[in-house]
């Protein structure tokens, strides 16, 4: 039995069902999201992949609470999602830390707010400063640290607060290639050692082949998913490898196929 | 070694124009020859007269400190009111749609009112006295203070908030641990125009009457025609308000480490 197949079994933790979503931009409406449906099971790594506009991120954004659907409903363990909780935390591309705080200050805010006594705080927030290999840089404040440290931080911060899903928008996306792939394995640790779920919106097809249990084809207007499929690859993964290549190659087809398409009927 | 050799070159590098100034002074005076403007030796010579006596040994001999408390005392009573009374507000306007609607329209039709207008009125509110001093330093430094804080709330990131909803942070305690550390360097800012304005408006305060200050000096000298005593005021308020702004730049230095581009 693969690791995946370990995976497939588990119940759902997330059910998302004919979602749809419209904004109205300057008294225009637009279509962002349309009869959506995704099941996601406990502990699986899932890659949410597509164009831009394409509505992945909203739909991450309905996920973490931030925004409701317009139609159909989103269900953590089959209660409705009504608004942002610990159990489910975001990381964004932009890492969002808050600059006033150092990092160990920013890792213990979630456990603060809960009321974590000072001396159980600071060993919780030395325990996942330290997970994310930043003991050395407790003290320091975000604007000191490099993008990929930042992004360790923004992880750290919503897994020391016990998340159980962890929502990422792009997340390595503003980093250069070599923290990137460093920043792909390190997360790969972490899920595999804490068994979180987790979500994650890419625009690069080798990322979400390298990462994920199974990858979400998504196309834009209005926003649909067009493809779920699992990626059958055992981990660990090597980029280089021939099967790797192939699979990468399908899911490109796959993405760019229906691209295509939609220029001709834009044409 | 270095460092402190860097210090000082610092430091003589900030003095250079000063001292042209005064021997620029010194020449337009010897040059033109004027009985009106007195030389930089004769202003230095009332400043000390002013602080120890001995030279004229008149009205205003050692009475320096005398001056200089009480306008310390209606400078800082005015501004600190307005900080009292400022940020709060500007956090209010910022944060609540409704006190926003309410409040901002009639701040920015006063606003635009120079201050030095208000000066007729705060002496019918006040009578002639330090209370008058003190309202006209609020209000200057009240608008920049309100103004800043306002702004730094309203420019608060959006993603900041969801960050700590997510992480478990709500209601009073977001005001509290995002909304304020948040907007802290606009308000600085708002806090070192407002200081600045206060230090400028303390003459104009000064003028309504009141016997002693440091405003109330340069307007006897003006009286007097004592233009030596008007030059020595004006120094005096200015370094007081150049030391008291070094002061409030590092606790903006201190509270603001985490963020760089804020410091000064």
């Amino acid at each position: 039995m693969s690791e995946s197949d370990v995976h497939r079994s588990a119940k759902p933790i997330l059910a998302i069902k004919d979602v749809g979503k419209r904004f109205s931009i300057g008294g225009q409406t637009v279509e962002a999201l349309r009869e959506v449906n995704l099941t996601i099971g406990k502990g699986e790594f899932v890659c949410l992949i597509g164009a831009s506009g394409c509505g992945k991120s909203t739909l991450l954004r309905i996920i973490a609470g931030f925004e409701t659907a317009s139609s159909g409903s989103a269900e953590m363990y089959g209660a409705p999602i009504a608004g942002p909780g610990p159990e489910r935390g975001m990381v964004f591309q932009d890492f969002a830390l808050f600059p006033w705080l150092s990092v160990k200050q920013n890792i213990g805010f979630g456990p603060r707010q809960n009321g974590m006594p000072g001396e159980k705080l600071d060993a919780l927030a030395a325990r996942y400063t330290d997970m994310v290999g930043l003991t050395k840089f407790a003290d320091y404040y975000p604007s000191q640290l490099s993008g990929g440290m930042k992004q360790r931080v923004a992880i750290a911060r919503v897994l020391a607060n016990d998340c159980e899903v962890l929502l990422m928008d792009e997340p390595f996306g503003a980093l250069d290639a070599l923290t990137r792939e460093k920043l792909q394995q390190e997360l790969l640790e972490i899920w595999e050692r804490t068994k979180v779920t987790v979500i994650f919106v890419t625009h690069s097809v080798e990322e979400a082949v390298l990462l994920s249990d199974r990858v979400v084809v998504m196309t834009a207007g209005p926003g649909r998913i067009e493809y779920d499929g699992r990626v059958p690859l055992a981990r660990p993964r090597d980029v280089s490898a021939i099967d790797f290549n192939q699979v990468r190659r399908d899911m490109s087809q796959r993405l760019s196929s229906h691209v295509t398409r939609n220029m001709a009927a834009a044409a | 070694m270095i460092w402190a050799s860097s210090r000082l070159v610092d430091a003589a590098k900030t003095l250079v124009v000063p001292v042209l100034f005064v021997l620029a002074w010194q020449a337009a005076v010897k040059l033109s020859g004027t009985r009106l403007i007195p030389a930089p030796r004769e202003v230095g010579l009332m400043l000390w007269d002013l602080t120890f006596g001995g030279v004229y040994d008149d009205a205003f001999s050692k009475t320096i400190q005398v001056h200089f408390w009480a306008s310390v005392t209606r400078v800082y009573s005015g501004f600190f009111l307005a900080a009292a009374v400022g940020v709060p507000l500007g956090l209010l306007i910022g944060r609540v749609k409704l006190i926003r609607e309410l409040v901002d329209p009639t701040l920015q039709l006063l606003r635009p009112v120079p201050v030095t207008a208000w000066l007729p009125l705060s002496m019918i509110f006040f009578g002639l006295g330090p209370n008058a001093a003190i309202f006209l330093v609020f209000l200057g430094a009240f608008y920049p203070i309100v103004l800043n804080t306002t702004f730094g709330v309203r420019s608060v990131d959006a993603k900041l908030f969801e960050a700590a909803t997510m992480l478990g942070c709500r209601g009073s305690s977001l005001f509290r641990q995002v909304v304020l550390p948040a907007s802290l360097p606009s308000i600085f800012n708002g806090l070192r125009l407002g200081h600045g304005f206060s230090w400028i408006l303390i003459v104009v305060g000064e003028m309504t009457g009141v016997p002693e200050g440091l405003g109330a000096i340069i307007m006897d000298g003006r009286m007097l025609s004592r233009a030596d005593l008007v030059i020595a005021g004006m120094i005096v308020i200015g370094l007081a308000g150049f030391v008291t702004d070094r002061v409030i730049v590092a606790i903006n230095n201190r509270l603001l480490a985490w963020s760089p581009q804020h410091r000064v």
